[in-house]
């Protein structure tokens, strides 16, 4: 049942994304209502997903790679709905919404099956962990988008090709302030993130550190979103710098996240998992 | 059937002397507009009156009439001989005259295409015709489609909103860097001449100071005044590009006024608070290579201009997706105005039987006169009811294809087998 929402999901995102690249590309205002409009339905069938295989599973359904991509994609998908409140960034769902589509079509080529809980993971602490984890991650996602687009109108506007397309993509202040206010939001959640990932190993494992692979690259992408709040806060870096910065740091996101699952063997890999 | 008919004259046709002598004063306009409808052929009338048009539109039942009418109205109001001006007047009908005004309207017809201001003014035009009750039936009908049209093509293409004049350009720049204009400073160095509709336009949208600097102290402090601004002395100008957000230059100096290392420096110090230079003096003011400093913005006249004219080919561009939608208006309205012809083809053909039946009923009891009062009563009686039956499945059919396309065929074949134009 949750796989059938989750096939529904995929098709309504890709639907989204189609009609925001349009919305992109002609300013068609009805393209951006079918965006905004196909991507919200999407988040609704999405949550019904989630549920869905909650209840199937019995636990939180956040432990083997199609699940985690999958939870990953609706917390980018739902932040993006609740920026859409507070800015007139429309046209950002053109940068979104392919991400949260490459994302879930990961996840739809991984295993879907529901496996039992590992007894390390049997815990209230898998839940909290995971979800300030994911919840930073998917903030920085949107300030690498808010970050792509503003070095696409940095560039259109300092070469003074500010045609359509420019007038299409929001000022250069709005995407700065996106990116600074990820930062703030996005980095004390992802410290929480590693913090009770540590006080989880602590419990599960026996030492808050151990300097696995992943925890060492969660740290080094912590480092890098700490230099960049340093410089903005301490130096007033902004606009390009910062933009290129939050990409980066996005990077680092991604390889902590799915590098390491792949590539290295440490602590938090439950090899049959990602299989 | 009454018809509309349109005179008018506009910047293509006639010279400002011309349009300025013909044009009417929006406070009078009530005045003239009861003038109009009182003229014995017209039942309904409306002027649109612009400093590149004047166009009046009417209802008549005798297009010839009317259109002469207007033209001496015209004449007569203005006190000008029509000779010297009737060459310049056009005169449309039909399709073309709803394609006119719906090209007005969705303004493909105005000099700058795209200019917001000509739907405000037929729009202000019309409510001052409804007012003076001077419109009915079919021009209350044109003109709200006309607005409808204007509606379509405003959300369905960027006709609009793409600006085309230098000072608009920069006010439209300066949105791509900030998010919104209100409480930004912005600074004039030198003349201010120049830049002062930049700068109408930017207070326009919310910029909250105008500071000047000038050389010469009382011509800075004149600039200030005229602005509502405030005047800064020129040696403090690069303590004032500290708090300026956007700076306009255009003094007459031969060298640069702001250099490159003077504003990264600045830039600095504002910690990267982007910084927007517009430059229209030639020989330039600004270094051009501040615009390679991050959060530095520089426009100089040339890229304004260049801006500007990409901007007007877009829009023309846009006009030709414009023209598509008012081409299929255009077919929707006619055919609405068609379908009103129905009504009198019907009417005239009940009439056509009506007179065939009196004219036989007559001549069949003129030559029964023994017959009782029953009986010619039952005579009369008989004839209607035929009458009435023959004309019942023509009715109804013509009634019914009013919805679909070939009626136009089905009422020119009833008018010819009836011979109803004759009449």
């Amino acid at each position: 049942m949750n796989v059938l929402f989750f096939q529904v999901t995929l098709i309504v995102y890709l639907g989204g994304t189609i009609a925001y690249l349009i919305y992109l590309l002609s300013s068609h205002e009805r393209a951006a209502w079918a965006g905004r409009f196909l991507l919200g339905l999407g988040f609704i069938s999405h949550c019904l997903t989630f549920v869905l295989r909650y209840i199937e599973a019995g636990h939180t359904p956040v432990v083997n790679l199609h699940e985690s991509l999958s939870f990953f994609a609706w917390m980018v998908v739902g932040f993006f709905l609740l920026l859409r409140y507070r800015y007139k960034i429309e046209i950002l769902g053109a940068f979104v919404s392919p991400l949260a589509l490459l994302l879930i079509i990961g996840a739809a080529a991984l295993p879907k099956e529901i496996l039992p809980l590992p007894p390390a993971l049997r815990s209230w602490w898998l839940p909290i962990h995971v979800t300030f984890a994911f919840l930073g991650d998917a903030i920085f996602a949107l300030a690498f988008c808010a970050g792509v687009t503003y070095l696409i109108q940095e560039r259109l506007v300092k070469s003074k090709y500010v045609g359509a397309l420019s007038g299409r993509l929001p000022s250069l202040e709005v995407l700065d302030e996106i990116n600074y206010r990820a930062l703030t939001i996005g980095f004390p959640l992802l410290t929480i993130g590693i913090v009770t990932g540590a006080v989880w190993a602590e419990y599960a494992w026996g030492s808050y550190w151990s300097w696995d692979p992943k925890e060492t690259w969660s740290l080094i992408t912590w480092l890098l979103y700490a230099a960049l709040l340093h410089q903005r806060l301490i130096k007033g870096w902004r606009g390009k710098k910062a933009a290129i910065m939050a990409i980066v740091g996005f990077g680092a996101v991604l390889f902590t996240f799915l590098g390491v699952n792949l590539l290295m063997e440490g602590l938090h890999t439950y090899a049959e998992w990602f299989r | 059937m009454r018809e509309v008919i349109l005179v008018g004259l506009n910047y293509r046709t006639a010279p400002v002397d011309i349009r300025e002598r013909i044009s009417f004063q929006e406070e009078d306009l009530d005045r003239y507009l009861k003038a109009l409808k009182g003229l014995p052929s017209l039942t309904e009338g409306f002027i649109l009156s612009t400093c590149n048009r004047v166009e009046i539109c009417a209802a008549t039942g005798d297009p010839e009439k009317g259109v002469d009418e207007i033209k001496g109205f015209l004449a007569f109001q203005h006190h000008l001989p029509l000779s010297e001006f009737e060459d310049t007047l056009y005169v449309l009908h039909g399709e073309e005259l709803v394609r006119h005004i719906f090209r007005v309207a969705a303004s493909l017809d105005s000099m700058v295409v795209g200019e917001p201001q000509i739907l405000g003014q037929i729009k202000g035009a019309y409510r001052t015709a409804h007012a003076s009750r001077t419109t009915g039936t079919l021009l209350n009908k044109l003109l709200h489609k006309a607005f409808s049209v204007a509606k379509r093509v405003r959300t369905e293409t960027s006709i609009g909103n793409r600006a085309v004049s230098v000072s608009f350009v920069a006010v439209e720049l300066a949105k791509r860097i900030f998010a919104n204009l209100e409480g930004r400073e912005v600074l004039i160095v030198g003349a201010g001449e120049m830049c002062e509709l930049a700068v109408q336009h930017l207070v326009r949208e919310g910029v909250k100071r105008v500071l000047v600097t000038n050389r010469t102290w009382e011509r800075a402090m004149e600039l200030a005044e005229r602005f509502h601004g405030e005047a800064i002395p020129f040696s403090e100008l690069p303590n004032t590009l500290l708090r300026a957000d956007i700076v306009i230059s255009s003094t007459g100096s031969p060298d640069f006024v702001v250099k490159r290392e003077e504003v990264s420096d600045i830039i600095r110090k504002r910690k990267n608070s982007p910084l927007f230079f517009i430059d229209i003096a030639v020989p330039r003011d600004i270094d051009p290579q501040v615009n390679t400093i991050d959060n530095v913005y520089l426009y100089d006249i040339d890229d304004l201009q260049e801006v500007a004219e990409a901007n007007i080919k877009d829009r023309l561009q846009e006009a030709r997706t414009a023209e598509a939608i008012v081409a299929i208006e255009v077919e929707k309205f006619c055919r609405w105005y068609e379908s009103l012809e129905l009504v009198p083809t019907i009417i005239s053909l009940q009439e056509k039987m009506e007179k065939i039946r009196e004219k036989e009923l007559r001549k069949t009891l003129s030559a029964l006169p023994q017959l009782s009062a029953k009986e010619r009563k039952a005579m009369e009686a008989l004839s209607e009811a035929i009458a009435n039956k023959i004309l019942h499945d023509p009715i109804t059919l013509l009634k019914k294809t009013s919805l679909n396309s070939d009626r136009e065929a089905y009422v020119d074949v009833v008018k010819k087998l009836f011979r109803l134009d004759e009449e």
